[in-house]
């Protein structure tokens, strides 16, 4: 095959040397203590090998607070560079991998596994359900987004990071101007991801439309779980077009076609739309859920329901519609022309309406309301004026004549920042700090939480704030040094500070979930925050078979309702019936596993290697077919302790089983 | 919340300060100008939406915050009112509305010879970006320059661009917008400036490692400081040859070059079966290297420029027009 084991690992820089010793001496340590503490079988049963939504939905959170550290340190490192003019601390090669693996990493490996594992978590419980549709396949949905995450994020130590940014435009990223195989990561990675993320929103478009509880209308469904609706259809519309485009970029880099190429008859301008005819709506693929979210913690905390439900529900609805019609204004400067361009800014001016409705919905649920300012609610408080600021930008960069000076320079990026942060980071935080409680029966402590969100938010406004006027200034985005004549260098070194700010806040959160874990009372109440939505009516943590009993629903925040009126909350045991669920299974991290060798032969070209792992791909296929595994019956008896033991705790809403 | 605004406000003065020579709100010709005239209409309704919302936030938050007073009051249920909803619905689409207009007359208005100069003639000045690099050839005089470009004051002047590389992105703020340049396509952009000076022009779409560094000078002068620089070049600049240009277009930082004949004489970049100046091999950094491919139509290839399966018959000189359109639908 001619493996040129010389230009295997990445050498030569001391920041690489080191954290290819770091990752060595981590993976050491994780195997050493796994085996120290022999926790593999439990490892394997209880958390690998898993169907469970709940733990699914735990091990894609887990996974998205490390590439949240492993994006945060390439967004550290590039603001260290550019801190002072002419910075020589990374090279222009460096710099560039950088950026894009930040970029990459962020929306694909840290926002969306945050979202979709909060997703898994509640979804299923606010729709009084069991289980997702299709348990199995949500465990191979994530298995393929972590074989995904994880074979991308080696790139940087073996064979060489993408380096054409996380838009990975052509020419560029072709073979003609990136002989390395940095971008194959990029194409083979994603795909592998993306298959995942494809069937997660399959999933949740069956759960969500078959699996609701007795009298859960479409109407009457939580605005998480129609925000996850909408936000599923969008990835189905949307995931397939990219998994078309990293085809054809794979054909282009591995085999020599020529769809995007210079040479050959190629046509650069097609990928920039086929990624964007993607690459827009995925920005609402990670919006909705997030808007979702704050619509939850924001009714729940001042103590009224969503204002405005049905026109929210119009504009989520409105919002991914018009996401599908704007993607042009990624690329007015491309000459389209002023017909083209006219169109595109008005459908793109058009997303202010709806998104504006949502802001007046949520200022107005507040209105009269009793508002408790904790964690969650702080998060979802800061949301409102940060994200109007990315709004507004958005709508002066939506104006396609005003974008000719805007494109591509830093205002573009601080207005993005400015979306993506509040619009996602604040939201999953706020999710985060109010379902953790749900999760694993303990409360995230709130005093931390709220060092954790003063410098996070604070660190966020100085480190992006600066870049509009930056931006505007004539400051470009992904360039790694500025020379010293420009005048840029009192701004882009209060981004930097602004940015260890950001970073501390980080550094309190992680410190919080260990904090938490280690001291936290677990004496609390199952509805710890007084909330209105079905998740809530059941055990914290939620026990694996979710709910003994499967609720009814007769309105809008039906728990709040069963509170109030003082119905549905105790369990009879002539209500106990046995359960089905599923059972655990081997194949889909076997082929998480499979998936990420094949990839990882393709990714260095080794095709006959790359060939052989696929019928190992095609073997996983054909034991599933063969599966007849029909899952298992919980006992009523087994059903009944369960429920006793959390039922019969002082200060439980729910009365114990009689 | 408090705190954030207060150090939000206690940044504004240094922004403040910062923004008052900000290139963007400082046109230096009439094409800048519209699009800083349309970038301000809309930074005045923006500030409004900020004050309304800002406003309408603080004032709910601090009202209806859980006090020590307030426990036992038990917010009413209230699902909604149509008359508020319908308002701000309404609201925004006005604001869209009024934003719409001007936007779209704009971009109709940038892809002529601005307002006012539409009598003057304007002179063509064809844009080669390259990696990284910027190549200007002048057709009607005949000469050419790598990274910088000289132009008369208060003449529009129509840039036809093209890439021998990567999309790029040509833009000098001060004089107006940006817009790409892609291989084998052509865009156009009209620029004018109203004084002699000079402006700085650089690439923002970003194209590998040189990416950072690739900014060209745009000099404007009087009428007859141009003649006589023409005069000049003419005189004194060498000239181009195809192999030196083949040179050029290598992955390099040049300083300014100059010369007495344009590369539009064997190459124009902008058209459709022009051969391709790609050089796989150097741009081979670190990492491991992946195969690279062989193409027919690469300038380093001696056969004609005929691409696979088509005009094999046919004689090259009227390739062009029979099968331009065949694989560039643009």
């Amino acid at each position: 095959m001619g493996i040129k084991w010389d230009e295997f690992f990445i050498t030569g820089d001391p920041l690489i040397l080191g954290s290819q010793i770091a990752i060595l001496l981590t993976m050491i340590g994780a195997v050493a203590g796994i085996t120290y503490l022999k926790k593999w079988k439990y490892l394997w049963t209880e958390w690998l090998t898993t169907v469970d939504h709940k733990k699914i939905g735990i091990m894609y959170i887990i996974s998205a607070v490390l590439m949240f550290f492993r994006g945060g340190m390439d967004g550290l490192l590039m603001k260290a560079q550019t801190s002072r003019p002419e910075m020589e601390f990374l090279n222009s090669q460096h710099y560039n991998e950088i950026f894009t693996t930040h970029g990459v990493i962020m929306i694909l490996f840290m926002a969306m596994p945050f979202l979709i594992g909060l997703m898994n978590v509640v979804i299923p419980l606010q729709i009084g359900a069991r289980d997702v549709a299709f348990p199995q396949l949500n465990a191979l949905s994530f298995w393929l987004f972590f074989s995904g995450a994880m074979l991308f994020n080696i790139s940087f130590v073996i064979g060489g990071s993408p380096d054409a940014g996380w838009t990975s435009y052509f020419p560029l990223a072709g073979k003609e101007f990136s002989p390395g195989i940095g971008n194959n990561y990029y194409a083979v990675a994603l795909q592998i991801a993306g298959i995942g993320t494809l069937m997660t929103g399959i999933n949740f478009i069956v759960t969500i439309l078959k699996m609701r509880t007795k009298g859960m209308t479409l109407m009457k469904m939580p605005m998480f779980t129609w925000t996850t609706f909408v936000t599923s259809i969008l990835i189905v519309a949307a995931f397939p077009i990219f998994t078309v485009a990293l085809a054809l970029m794979t054909f282009d880099r591995l085999y020599g076609t020529h769809f995007f190429t210079v040479s050959g008859g190629g046509m650069d301008m097609l990928w920039a739309n086929l990624f964007w005819l993607w690459g827009h709506p995925e920005v609402y693929i990670v919006a909705l859920p997030a808007f979702g979210i704050f619509s939850e913690v924001i009714a729940t905390f001042s103590r009224k329901s969503l204002f405005g439900y049905k026109s929210m529900v119009f504009s989520i609805l409105g919002i991914a519609l018009l996401s599908m019609v704007v993607w042009v204004h990624h690329f007015y400067t491309m000459g389209s022309g002023p017909a083209v361009n006219s169109f595109f800014s008005i459908t793109t001016m058009a997303i202010a309406i709806p998104t504006g409705v949502k802001m007046f919905n949520w200022l107005f649920t507040m209105r009269k309301g009793r508002i408790k300012i904790t964690s969650a609610m702080l998060w979802a408080l800061a949301f409102v004026p940060c994200f109007v600021i990315g709004g507004v930008t958005g709508v002066m960069l939506a104006m396609g004549a005003a974008d000719y000076q805007y494109h591509n320079t830093l205002f573009l990026v601080a207005h993005f920042h400015y979306v993506l942060i509040p619009g996602v980071v604040f939201a999953v935080f706020a999710g985060l700090y109010y379902w953790w409680p749900k999760m694993f029966g303990f409360m995230l402590n709130e005093k931390l939480g709220k060092w954790h969100f003063w410098l996070f938010v604070i660190g966020f406004n100085v480190t992006f704030m600066p870049m509009f006027f930056l931006g505007l200034n004539g400051a470009v985005r992904r360039a790694y040094t500025y020379s010293a004549e420009s005048g840029f260098a009192p701004l882009f070194m209060l981004s930097a500070i602004g940015s260890i700010v950001l970073a501390a806040g980080f550094a309190v959160f992680c410190y919080n979930i260990y904090w938490s874990i280690r001291y936290a009372d677990r004496n609390i109440s199952s509805d710890p925050w007084d909330a209105r939505t079905l998740e809530w009516s059941t055990a914290s943590p939620v026990q694996f078979y979710n709910f003994a009993k499967l609720p009814e629903v007769k309105s809008l925040d039906p728990f709040w309702h069963m509170k109030k009126k003082n119905e549905g909350l105790t369990l009879h045991d002539s209500e106990i019936e046995e359960i089905h669920m599923p059972s655990n299974s081997w194949l889909p991290i076997y082929m998480g596993v499979i998936f990420g060798i094949a990839g990882f032969f393709l990714v260095f070209e080794w095709h006959i290697a790359a060939a052989v792992a696929g019928i190992g791909i095609f073997a996983g296929l054909i034991i599933r077919s063969f599966d007849y595994n029909e899952g298992f019956h919980v006992s009523k008896e087994e059903i009944h302790r369960i429920e006793n033991a959390w039922r019969k705790t002082e200060g439980e809403v729910h009365d114990h089983v009689s | 919340m408090k705190k954030m605004l207060l150090s939000l406000t206690a940044l504004l003065p240094m922004l403040i300060l910062s923004g008052c020579n900000m290139v963007v709100f400082e046109p230096q010709g009439p094409v800048a100008r519209s699009i800083t005239e349309l970038i301000n209409w809309s930074l005045i309704w923006m500030l409004l939406v900020v004050v309304v919302v800002f406003g309408l936030f603080g004032y709910i938050v601090w009202k209806y915050r859980e006090k020590p007073e307030n426990k036992d009051y038990e917010p009413p249920e209230e699902h909604g009112s149509t008359l508020l909803e319908i308002i701000w619905t309404g609201i925004p689409i006005l604001i869209v509305i009024a934003l719409t207009i001007p936007t779209v007359k704009t971009l109709y208005a940038l892809e002529e010879a601005p307002k006012g100069y539409e009598e003057k003639e304007p002179i063509t000045i064809h844009v080669t970006s390259a990696d990284w690099k910027w190549i200007f050839s002048y057709p009607e005089e005949g000469i050419e320059t790598v990274n910088y470009v000289n132009i008369p004051e208060d003449t529009p002047v129509l840039f036809k661009m093209t890439s021998a590389s990567t999309m790029q992105s040509f833009w000098v703020p001060a004089l107006g917008g940006q817009k790409y340049t892609m291989p084998k396509m052509e865009t156009e952009l009209y620029l004018v400036a109203d004084n002699p000076g000079s402006y700085e022009g650089q690439n923002t779409n970003f194209n590998g490692r040189g990416y950072a560094d690739m900014k060209f000078e745009v000099l404007a002068q009087t009428q007859e400081d141009f003649d006589q620089w023409v005069e000049d070049v003419k005189d004194t600049a060498p000239k181009l040859t195809e192999k030196e240009y083949v040179g050029l277009l290598k992955p390099t930082h040049l300083g300014r070059l100059t010369y007495s004949n344009t590369h539009l004489e064997w190459v124009n970049h902008a058209d459709p079966d022009s051969k391709a100046y790609t050089n796989p091999e150097l741009y081979r950094g670190h990492g491991y290297q992946g195969k690279t491919f062989e193409e027919d139509d690469n300038y380093k290839n001696e056969k004609p420029n005929v691409i696979e399966g088509h005009g094999e018959d046919k004689g090259h000189d009227d390739n062009e027009e029979n099968h331009g359109g065949d694989h560039h639908g643009h």
